[in-house]
């Protein structure tokens, strides 16, 4: 009897998955140690404890400092509000496509989200810069319309289409057998959804939105063009700030190679790596806390 | 698969190649994005009048130009400042001889909202606002207002001129609004009527969304420029490997000729010679 893995005809499309997958993992792992290489050596200049709680970013100063804390909570205040403006509508919109609006209805839109959530970012920029931030400054007399709100509110428009389509795609995949047992029971249509098909597909709905945060912590083009890139520590929703990532596309192209300033950028690249990681593994842990709620 | 495999390996191999060294009749331009458009121009015209030759003019930045410069991915490289001591240092590691072309000069001039009654501000009053001293537009003439101070990236080679002629090395106010390019600079203050920025006059000129400011009473021009009356100039560089040769020489040569300086000029910046 032929083992497996012997036939003929299987051993090449085998070697080619497995050189494919090797070769893909070998470049994460390049990535991941050009990134040390280039950010570590910033650590011989500052500590880690400067650099994490240091306030001024002064990175080409004649004595520069390389304080990060505005930048970290530039960023993370930027996923926050975007977060919180993006996942109540994200979920509602996802329960109303899968759950309440007819099937015609559902069809036709849910290809409508998947490709506006391929939306050019530069775009959304420039309507930040354009439209949102001459009036935010005009409304509420503002000394000026970039910042953090601005930024926000675009972000949010971006997230919206990604964690509304994992949340629908995940609600569709809870089984019908477990709705009609629950109108079996006498349940009414909103019970059903709320008690049953959305505690069942929540392991789902939480990755969608961790999903949704990572991108924004990724997210680049609209900070830097919406976001008012002062590194200062925000005060209100309406200060400018200046997250990590705009911080590596301002100023990377015109930085001499190999330069202190160089290694500093590097070494934010390594920070949202650690910062991405964090939260994957808060979903891997939601996951598994999952498999036990059900 | 295979077959796939080889055709997918060499055409990769072909494009390193091609990213690596030029062939005879090719010239690589790369850096900053300031000098792209005379570089642009430049290229244009030469290509017209050389159909032997094929220029190539990418941005990126001048840092990444004089990169490119070092690791020999290209043969003329674009910068809006002058080649840092450490960049010298890892040029000569690896046998690469930095040479210097001034091919223009820029005059950075600060803008305002066309609204805004200011016209003339000093220096001095300058280095108030930009570091945080001066923050009502009442204590240098205008409405009782906030200013909002809007500058370039750190990294920026217009930056870089402003610190060293306007901040004399003192720090800008960390509140400033930090914008990533000359566009958009120009943009922010023409949305923002509390606005202050500054930009280089290539992309100054006719932009009637922004009003420009003198400084001492100098306003800023082609001849105060030129003449070094106006006081916050710089210029603009390209760099070789040595002396250039062959098609490189042929085309610095071309951007220091009259034509070259004609288009240095329409380009929006002012010319050396």
């Amino acid at each position: 009897m032929p083992q497996a893995g012997t036939l003929k005809g299987d051993r090449l499309p085998k070697a080619v998955i497995a050189v494919l997958a090797s070769t893909g993992m070998a470049i994460m792992l390049f990535i991941i140690a050009f990134l040390l290489r280039e950010g570590v050596p910033i650590l011989q200049e500052a500590t880690l404890g400067e650099i994490l709680t240091g306030v001024y970013w002064y990175p080409t100063s004649d004595e520069p400092d390389f304080g990060m804390l505005p930048l970290i909570l530039g960023s993370i205040s930027v996923t926050l509000l975007s977060s919180l403006l993006a996942i109540p509508i994200s979920i509602c919109l996802a329960i109303f496509l899968s759950e309440i609006c007819p099937r015609g209805v559902g069809e036709l839109f849910k290809p409508v989200l998947e490709i506006l959530s391929f939306f050019p970012s530069v775009v959304l920029g420039f309507l930040g810069m354009m439209l949102i931030a001459p009036w935010l400054q005009q409304t509420f007399q503002l000394f000026s319309g970039l910042n953090m709100f601005n930024a926000s509110v675009l972000m949010g428009i971006m997230i919206v289409p990604i964690i509304s389509s994992l949340t629908e795609d995940s609600l569709s995949a809870i089984p019908k057998t477990l709705r009609d047992a629950s109108y079996a029971l006498g349940a009414t249509r909103m019970e059903t959804v709320l008690k049953v098909v959305v505690p069942a597909a929540l392991p789902g709905i939480l990755q969608a939105c961790l999903l949704g945060i990572m991108r924004a912590i990724g997210e680049t083009m609209v900070v830097l063009m919406a976001a008012g890139g002062a590194a200062v520590i925000p005060r209100s929703i309406m200060d400018p700030v200046r997250p990590l990532t705009s911080t590596i596309a301002a100023e990377m192209g015109e930085t001499p190679v190999g330069s202190v300033h160089y290694n500093a950028l590097f070494f934010i690249g390594v920070l949202l790596l650690v910062m991405t990681l964090l939260i994957n593994l808060l979903a891997q842990w939601i996951e598994q806390r999952g498999k036990r709620w059900r | 698969m295979k077959r796939f495999a080889v055709v997918l390996l060499s055409a990769l191999l072909g494009l390193s190649l091609l990213a690596g060294a030029a062939f005879a009749g090719e010239i690589t331009i790369k850096g900053s994005t300031t000098v792209l458009p005379i570089a642009q121009a430049c290229a244009e015209k030469f290509m017209a009048e050389n159909p032997d030759v094929s220029i190539t003019v990418s941005g990126g930045g001048s840092g990444n130009g004089i990169k490119a410069l070092i690791d020999g991915t290209t043969d003329i490289a674009d910068a809006s400042r002058p080649i840092k001591d450490r960049e010298i240092k890892m040029a000569e590691e690896k046998g690469i001889e930095p040479m210097d072309h001034k091919v223009a000069i820029d005059a950075v001039i600060p803008v305002v909202h066309p609204s805004n009654p200011v016209d003339n501000l000093t220096l001095d009053q300058l280095m108030k606002i930009y570091t945080g001293k001066i923050k009502n537009w009442s204590e240098v003439g205008g409405e009782d207002k906030h200013i909002a101070v809007v500058t370039r990236d750190t990294s920026s080679g217009t930056f870089e001129t402003w610190e060293k002629k306007v901040l004399e090395g003192k720090r800008v106010l960390p509140r400033s609004i930090v914008v990533a390019s000359a566009g958009a600079m120009n943009q922010t203050v023409a949305n923002n009527p509390l606005a202050i920025g500054y930009n280089g006059i290539g992309y100054i000129e006719d932009n009637e969304d922004i009003e420009t400011l003198s400084i001492n009473g100098i306003p800023a021009n082609t001849e105060t420029a030129l003449s070094g009356e106006f006081p916050v100039v710089r210029f603009l560089h390209m760099y070789t490997d040595g002396e250039p040769a062959g098609d490189t020489k042929a085309f610095i040569d071309f951007i220091f000729s009259a034509e070259g300086q004609k288009q240095v000029k329409q380009a929006g910046f002012l010319p050396v010679k």
